[in-house]
Parts: structure tokens; C-alpha cells; sequence
């Protein structure tokens, strides 16, 4: 009965290559759903990590996104620099002397990973048209937001393998989140 | 169409006589009918009708002596200039019961969003990462599951009352209970075949923004909730339609709206909603995650008047992101005296639970408080015992705000907020 089950299961999935990986590993209970191509997989997901591993291949400079930042109509919303806009600001105007915590909670400033700032700016900008910008477009913007945020130099070439290299000046100093379990305290020791 | 409605509404409200011609009534048998119901119009009925036009009978309306609606939360206009919509607190003052109606729903969006217009039929949620079999489900493939219907709360991380908040609304509104139907995730992701190396994952929305937020896999196994129903019909918009994750008890950004993937990871993702809740502190980390108990008092409550002393029944609403509510106590002295509240319904995991307490009011100026305690054992704090714990001064509130809200009542009936 249960090979008859899984026989039925591989017929489902038809190809040859995901039948015998299921059989190495399990079997769908109500055979519902389909499964998506490596193309639409990769089309849908947009998800960068800090390893950068699911970067586009790609380039640009500070100077690059200054251009960008103006040809794109950032600077509309965010002012020039990114300040003075009625979106938000996206340069630090506090001394670099202050602890991280202490200055402004700006993306391009206070993210732990240089790749958020390119997964946001790539999902999320620009307001109304979110997702058309072009891979070369979306480092040469993350690398001018990050120039005059101070956390990179001007001559900075950012790419798919030194973008994830990129030391933001928070570091290892933020709170990670607790290891989360059913029906537990939030903090342990915690009466609240 | 217009002159023949309101020809129609003369008819049902208007004369007597011109009624009793036409349902074959005989006139001095109506006129009998209106000395026995007191004074009252030609009809035979003491109020004016309703019309009873197409949209009425097709999808109803609240009467319209019913005024209670949501309003903008914080500085931020909803809709705004370009007619995003960010943070709309719900009016919980007016609510009674442990359901908020799908109208009244509080709002949020993440960084401020247009809400999308997305057609079910073309709609597709995505489910890939560490599992033997990506998946992508139609809505109607959703529904082919075995369904689930809970009652759960969705509470904002802004929902934090202080000194200003004149209402409740505004100090408590972004809130709501809903009964949401859908499928277990835990169901769809053994479907699609969980691998042992998974230990978080990612719930994306469709909407411009597509807004992100990563959770550990053992919630997602727990009791995260694929939802295509919210209180008997399909989600509304504004909360996900025509699909939505309700992950109970965790802050609501976490509850993705519009859901189209779900990618489930060996480590953090850090997406921007996720770095908008990074904290400095390990305890802000904690706090800021799983929401604490929780309760407020909606009547009486700022702004409201008192008509004079006597008997009120004292109402509000209790929740934990921790389980479902063990028992709310009320103090009616500020805090000396706590008297066991009763809950108005079998507490639910993760949900509103209404309590009342019968209060017989003697006119002195006092101090209305409420506390809750969770099926975990944890209890509501004052504000002074929080700054107490971690030796910080009274008004440090890591994480999400579950302190005790107070209202005052002053001698003439007037309610305002204790925190003022």
C-alpha cells in the first residue's frame, strides 16, 4: 500500500530527476501543487542573504550611483545626498566618533550586511516603479549610499564577490534573536 | 430609478389609508392597531423604513446611527499624499465581544504601501528552499487541504500607549481578533517535504515592497497559519487578500500580508523588516519578538464620561502571545485591591478574550486598572516593576509595551488617561 502510495506520487511528479530524490527522501501526503521550474524558482525568489550567494552578477561605483540616484528620481523623495526629502533620510549627519547605537537608524548605515541594503533598494525602490532597476544600477546605488554613509571609500568597485566583504560599522554589535520554543517565556528569568 | 425608490418609500411610510388600500387591510383596524403601539406614523410602524435597495440585500450595511471607525495611527497620514496607507488603529472603544469585524481591523504595511488589487484566480503561493520538492499552489489548491479555523490576535509593534494617547484607539487600537481559516503551514511544508538542515524561514508579500520578515522553522511546525478566510468570508485587502500568514502570538509585521513565497533557509535572512527590529539589547531582542500578556480596559476609558455613581460593568480586552489567558484581575482603587474579572468566553491560544468586572462606582475620584495573566505564567507589569527589573527608570519599556494601563475617573464621571 505505501509503495503503491509513492509509486502514484512519482507519477505526479513526472520528472525523473525529482522522483529520485523523493524517493530518497519523502513523499507528498496529498499530491496538491505543482512543482515550479528552476526558472520560475529563480524568478520569483529575490532573497539576498549575507553570504551574497544569490547576488546577479554585476557592478558600481560611488560615483556611478550618484548618477543613478538622479537619473532615477531618487533624489525627488530622498533630496540631494538623501537629505532634506520628504522620504527618508539616507545619510548620516552624526559624527563618526558615536557608537553605532547612537547615530541615526539609517539602512545604508546602521545594517548589519551590505546586502540588505542591496535586497531592499532591488525589492522596494523606487516608490511606484519597485523591481525595474537594473542589477549594475542597484550596486552602483548601494555603493553611493554606503560612500557617503562613510562605510566605504570612493573608489570602491562593488560587485556579486566584494559586496558581502563589505564591513558595516556595526559589526557583531546587535542582539541576536533567542533560540524560540512553544509555550515559553519570552526572556528567561523574565516574570512579564 | 431614483423617483421610483422614493415613490416606493412613500408608499411604505406615508398614509395610512393609501397602505391599507393596497395590503387589503381594513383602514379602522389599522387605526386600532396604532392606539395599541402609542403614538406613532400612518403606517402602523413608530420608525421611519430602510430602503431595501439591490446593495442592501446583496452585501449588508451597519445602521447608520452606528459612527464608530478606525483612524490614522501616529504622525502618519492614512491614506497619505500618494494614498499609501501605513498605521490605522481599530476602535476599540466601541467594540464589544472577542472579534474585531473584518471593517475595523487595525491597518499596517510595511514602510508605508499601496494595497495591491490581486485577482485570486491568478494568484500563486511559492513554497522552495530546503525541501525535497518546491511547491507552487493555486488558491483553489489551498483550499483542497484540510482547513483549520482559529481565533487569533494580530497586534502591531507600534501599539505601545503613553502619556499623550487621549482614547483608547489611540493608545490600544492597533489590535484585532479575527477568526482566520486556512491551511497549516506545517501541513504544506511536510507536503513539500521539510529538510533537516532547515532552521528558518522567509514569508514574503506580493505588494510593491514586498515585505519580508524571517521566523524560526519551529514556528512554522507549531502553528503558523496559511489564511484565505478571516471571519467567515475571504481576507479583506487591507489584511492579505486573497492570502496571508497569521503567525500567532509574534509581532504583526511578522504576519506577512499578500503572502506569494515562502523560502525556508539554514540561517537568518536578514530582510529590511527584519534589520527594522534589530536591537542593541538582548532583552529589546527578546521582548520585541513574542508578544507578552496584555490587557486593557475599553470601558470606561479615556474620554468617556460617567453619567453619575452606580453600577457600570467594567469591560476590556486580554491577550498573550505567550497562550491563551489564564485570568484578568481589575482594580477599581489604583492597584491596592485586584478583583478576579470574568472572562466572557473560553480563552483561545493567542487571541482577544473579553473580561468584565461589576463595578458599583460611589462618585470619589479613583483609578481603573486591568492585569492579565497567561496559561505560561506570565502576569502583566506596572510600569515601575519593569524599570524595577532591569534597574532602569520607570518608563524603560523593552520590546513590545504590555504594561498595565491606567484610567482615571475624576469626581464629576470624566475618564482620562492615568499616564498623563
Amino acid at each position: 500500500m505505501g509503495s503503491l502510495k509513492l509509486a502514484a506520487a512519482l507519477l505526479l511528479l513526472g520528472s525523473p530527476v525529482l522522483a529520485s530524490t523523493a524517493l530518497a527522501q519523502s513523499a507528498p501526503t496529498y499530491g496538491l501543487g505543482r512543482v515550479p521550474s528552476a526558472e520560475e524558482v529563480r524568478a520569483r525568489d529575490i532573497n539576498i542573504s549575507e553570504t551574497g550567494e544569490e547576488l546577479p552578477p554585476g557592478r558600481g561605483t560611488p560615483k556611478e550611483g550618484e548618477k543613478v540616484f538622479t537619473l532615477q528620481g531618487c533624489i525627488v523623495c530622498h533630496g540631494p545626498e538623501g537629505v532634506g526629502g520628504v522620504g527618508p533620510k539616507l545619510k548620516s549627519s552624526t559624527s563618526q566618533d558615536l557608537p553605532i547605537w547612537r547615530r541615526e537608524r539609517i539602512l545604508p548605515l546602521r545594517s548589519p550586511f551590505a546586502t540588505t541594503v542591496w535586497d531592499y533598494i532591488n525589492r522596494g525602490m523606487p516608490l511606484g516603479r519597485e523591481g525595474t532597476l537594473k542589477p549594475d544600477e542597484v550596486y552602483a546605488l548601494t555603493a553611493y549610499l554606503l560612500f557617503v554613509n562613510k562605510v566605504i571609500p570612493e573608489d570602491t568597485v562593488l560587485d556579486e564577490k566584494s559586496l558581502p566583504k563589505v564591513k558595516m560599522p556595526i559589526g557583531e554589535g546587535y542582539a541576536r534573536l533567542p533560540d524560540w520554543k512553544p509555550n515559553t517565556p519570552r526572556l528567561t528569568g523574565y516574570p512579564y | 430609478m431614483d423617483s421610483k425608490r422614493t415613490s416606493r418609500r412613500q408608499l411604505l411610510s406615508g398614509g395610512a389609508a393609501l397602505a391599507g388600500v393596497a395590503l387589503g387591510v381594513p383602514v379602522h383596524a389599522q387605526t386600532h392597531d396604532h392606539h395599541a403601539s402609542g403614538p406613532a406614523s400612518g403606517s402602523g410602524n413608530a420608525y421611519p423604513m430602510l430602503p431595501s435597495d439591490k446593495a442592501m440585500v446583496a452585501y449588508g450595511e451597519r445602521s447608520h446611527f452606528v459612527t464608530s471607525v478606525r483612524i490614522p495611527h501616529g504622525s502618519n497620514g492614512s491614506p497619505d499624499e500618494f494614498g499609501k496607507t501605513f498605521h490605522v488603529a481599530s476602535p476599540i472603544q466601541d467594540q464589544v465581544g472577542n472579534i474585531t469585524p473584518s471593517s475595523l481591523h487595525y491597518i499596517a504595511t510595511t514602510r508605508q504601501a499601496f494595497l495591491p488589487d490581486i485577482d485570486p484566480k491568478q494568484h500563486t503561493l511559492m513554497i522552495h528552499g530546503l525541501v525535497d520538492r518546491p511547491l507552487t499552489f493555486t488558491m483553489d489548491d489551498l483550499k483542497r487541504f484540510p482547513s483549520v479555523s482559529r481565533l487569533h490576535f494580530v497586534e502591531c509593534a507600534g501599539n505601545r500607549h503613553n502619556a499623550r494617547h487621549k482614547t483608547v484607539q489611540e493608545s490600544h487600537g492597533m489590535t484585532s481578533c479575527s477568526e482566520w481559516t486556512g491551511v497549516l503551514l506545517s501541513t504544506l511544508l511536510k507536503e513539500a517535504g521539510l529538510k533537516g538542515s532547515a532552521t528558518w524561514f522567509v514569508a514574503e508579500g506580493a505588494e510593491e515592497v514586498k515585505g519580508a520578515s524571517s521566523m524560526p522553522i519551529a514556528k512554522a511546525m507549531d502553528d503558523c497559519l496559511i489564511a484565505y478566510g478571516q471571519n467567515g468570508e475571504p481576507l479583506r485587502p487591507q489584511q492579505g487578500f486573497p492570502l496571508r500568514i497569521v503567525v500567532p502570538g509574534f509581532e504583526g509585521i511578522f504576519n506577512t500580508k499578500w503572502l506569494r513565497r515562502i523560502k525556508v533557509v539554514d540561517r537568518y535572512l536578514m530582510n529590511y523588516s527584519d534589520y527594522g527590529h534589530l536591537r542593541e539589547d538582548d532583552e529589546g531582542a527578546a521582548l520585541g519578538y513574542q508578544i507578552g500578556p496584555k490587557s486593557v480596559i475599553t470601558f470606561p476609558s479615556g474620554t468617556q464620561q460617567l453619567p453619575g455613581k452606580g453600577t457600570y460593568e467594567i469591560s476590556g480586552l486580554a491577550w498573550s502571545g505567550g497562550g491563551a489567558i489564564k485570568t484578568v484581575e481589575v482594580s477599581t482603587d489604583g492597584g491596592k485591591k485586584w478583583n478576579r474579572a470574568e472572562l466572557k468566553m473560553t480563552p483561545q491560544r493567542m487571541a482577544h478574550v473579553r473580561f468584565a468586572y461589576q463595578w458599583n462606582w460611589d462618585g470619589n475620584e479613583t483609578e481603573l486598572l486591568s492585569r492579565a495573566t497567561d496559561e505560561i505564567g506570565q502576569q502583566q507589569p506596572m510600569l515601575a516593576q519593569i524599570a524595577e527589573f532591569f534597574k532602569k527608570p520607570v518608563g524603560y519599556v523593552p520590546g513590545l509595551n504590555n504594561s498595565i494601563m491606567p484610567w482615571k475617573i475624576a469626581k464629576d464621571g470624566k475618564v482620562t488617561n492615568g499616564l498623563a
